[in-house]
């Protein structure tokens, strides 16, 4: 399969300012299917930013970004069907408290799809299986570790069967022994072939399972490169330093 | 007892010590005593001074309620050389305090609205029924129970100026909590809503209301608003009272749901938003419940507030069960029994503000509505 004629996302000059602060400057990047792309960076260089871009939970001023062919403006059937086939999962899971893991997951199928209970029930079940959690579905989020409320919030991102997901540092509230049974569902999604934007600080897990690491710093893309480049002979001075710094 | 091991050095075995019973002081009737009322010097003073306080006041209180108390069912005033209360005063005067002036022949009416109204109440402390099922039941209760007390549509009807007593005082009380809970939470809504306009005109509502006190919503009410209203058009007195107590209410319930709003992180608005789920969606199932769930302690205390409220509408010529009690008390047949009346009145009030009290603790307890 040739990856490269199947752009699933493209942004090109992409700006946007908090107030008259510049965060995210002229970016072009371009995503395809299949592809796991990781953003790294250091804090406030706008990573988090840019994939909230991309199913516009942040609202752009400039430039263009298309999501699975709809371009994202301010019209609400244009943000609603790219959001339909952008999953996204955080850094605080942001599980619905007062739903069990069940119903958290059933929610959107039964609103959005308008699925039948039973079915949505079903759908999440198997979701749950996916993420190795069927055993606490019937628990409320505060019941779980955090590693679990991770991969509910994972199998929450799945239950609308999304094109693409999007990682906005899912590790980084996660106590270390959680974090590599998170990372673990999130190799198993890129196994089966789900195209990824993660925004991580794990090294290890961009190393084994990026085509394309991003770097970026102040607003902006500094390097893009093959993982395993990236790593042992990076482009610019300001990536070597990044790396030094955290490995 | 010792043991050799096989490299030849002695092992010693662990032998768990038995349980011993704790010592007497601290355990049982005593050990509660010593522990609760006499831990210290200040504790054990302030517990003889409660005692002595008790000693003082309980067996007069109990005399004059119980004990040297006239408990006969008859028309005549109590016999002057009994010097308890006059219960009988109360038990004449019934009828009147709980329903004002209904005809008689018509009690069945009011009678079957407080078992089908008191049978909701307990349905719903009991917690039988699913949220949603008592929300819907609650939201629509009122209906069906004004149409019984008021008549029309073939039942004979009967003049709003004869309702009174307790009847008037929890029908208003409850008509507006029902009614100013929605309310409130619309005009929370729109306060945090980003159209200008909606923003800007709740909050003008909320806080010219907040801004006046009740009784000038009340006498605004039923003495201004017939004067700006068009000619020949009219509300009645009582309508227009239950308007101004709802519009009262719902300001400040709507400060207590905002309270509750604010307290929602954005995250949990973004995760609801990624997954696609549309604005109305997201308040109502996402945001609403959790908010609500917050706020419950507060939003209770609004109900006992407004259902002590409704008190003040004997300034605009209701005569509420507070009314019903004054009225009562000014009886020439009956003169003297106020403090009958007064005592009674405050039983009826204090069983119904600590019942809701109650029922918001277990709420909270349960985690559930």
């Amino acid at each position: 399969m040739n990856q490269l004629n199947n752009p699933i996302i493209e942004i090109t000059n992409l700006n946007k300012w908090f107030g008259n602060f510049h965060v995210l400057k002229n970016i072009n990047m371009t995503i395809h299917k299949g592809e796991i792309i990781v953003i790294c960076g250091p804090s406030g260089s706008g990573k988090s930013t840019l994939i909230r871009c991309i199913n516009r939970i942040e609202e752009h001023q400039k430039g263009k970004i298309i999501v699975a062919g709809t371009e994202l403006t301010g019209k609400m059937k244009n943000i609603a069907d790219v959001r339909r086939e952008v999953g996204m999962v955080f850094q605080t899971f942001d599980l619905f408290p007062h739903l069990t893991v069940l119903e958290n997951l059933t929610l959107a199928p039964a609103w959005i799809l308008k699925m039948p209970q039973k079915k949505a029930e079903e759908l999440a079940m198997t979701l749950l299986k996916r993420v190795q959690i069927t055993d606490q579905a019937f628990k409320m989020p505060g019941q779980l570790s955090g590693g679990q409320q991770q991969r509910v919030a994972i199998a929450r991102a799945l239950c609308m069967n999304p094109k693409i997901m999007l990682f906005d540092e899912p590790t980084s509230a996660l106590d270390p022994e959680m974090v590599k049974e998170v990372l673990d569902v999130i190799k198993q999604l890129a196994h089966d072939g789900m195209t990824m934007c993660v925004v991580t600080h794990e090294m290890g897990f961009a190393k084994q399972v990026a085509n394309r690491i991003l770097f970026m710093d102040q607003g902006e893309i500094v390097e893009e490169n093959h993982p395993d480049k990236f790593f042992i002979s990076p482009k610019y001075d300001r990536t070597q330093q990044f790396l030094s710094q955290i490995i | 007892m010792t043991t050799l091991s096989d490299a030849g050095i002695e092992i010693q075995v662990f032998k768990p010590m038995p349980d011993l019973p704790a010592p007497l002081e601290s355990v049982g009737i005593i050990g509660w005593l010593k522990g609760n009322l006499f831990s210290s010097k200040i504790n054990s003073l302030l517990t003889f001074a409660a005692l002595f306080f008790l000693w003082k006041t309980l067996p007069p209180l109990l005399s004059w309620t119980i004990i040297d108390a006239t408990w006969s069912f008859s028309s005549h005033p109590c016999p002057t050389e009994k010097t308890g209360a006059c219960w009988t005063f109360i038990f004449v005067k019934f009828r009147v305090l709980m329903v004002g002036l209904y005809p008689q022949e018509l009690l069945w009416r009011p009678i079957l609205t407080f078992v089908i109204f008191g049978g909701v109440c307990v349905l719903t402390a009991l917690r039988v029924l699913q949220t949603k099922l008592l929300i819907t039941l609650w939201f629509f209760l009122p209906l069906p129970l004004f149409f019984l007390i008021n008549g029309g549509m073939g039942i004979e009807t009967v003049e709003q100026s004869l309702w009174g007593g307790l009847m008037l005082s929890t029908g208003l009380a409850a008509i507006g909590i029902i009614m100013s809970i929605p309310l409130g939470i619309l005009l929370a809504l729109g306060r945090r809503s980003s159209m200008v306009v909606v923003k800007s005109l709740c909050i003008g509502i909320i806080e010219s209301i907040r801004g006046v006190p009740l009784i000038t919503i009340l006498f605004m009410a039923s003495v201004m608003l017939p004067i700006f209203l068009p000619q020949g058009m009219s509300i009645n007195n009582l309508l227009r009272v239950q308007i101004g107590i709802i519009l009262f209410s719902s300001a400040y319930i709507a400060e207590v749901v905002r309270g509750g709003l604010q307290a929602i992180s954005q995250g949990q608005i973004e995760a609801a938003s990624s997954l696609g789920l549309k604005n109305w969606t997201i308040t109502c199932f996402i945001v609403l419940p959790q908010a609500l769930r917050h706020v419950i302690p507060s939003l209770i205390g609004r109900c006992v507030a407004l259902f002590k409220d409704t008190s003040l509408v004997i300034i605009v010529g209701l005569l509420d069960f507070l009314g019903m009690i004054k009225a009562s008390a000014q009886d020439p047949d009956w003169l003297g029994y106020d403090a009958e009346a007064y005592v009674f009145c405050a039983l009826i009030y204090w069983i119904i503000c600590f019942s809701m009290s109650q029922y918001g603790k277990s709420i909270e307890h349960h985690n559930q509505w």
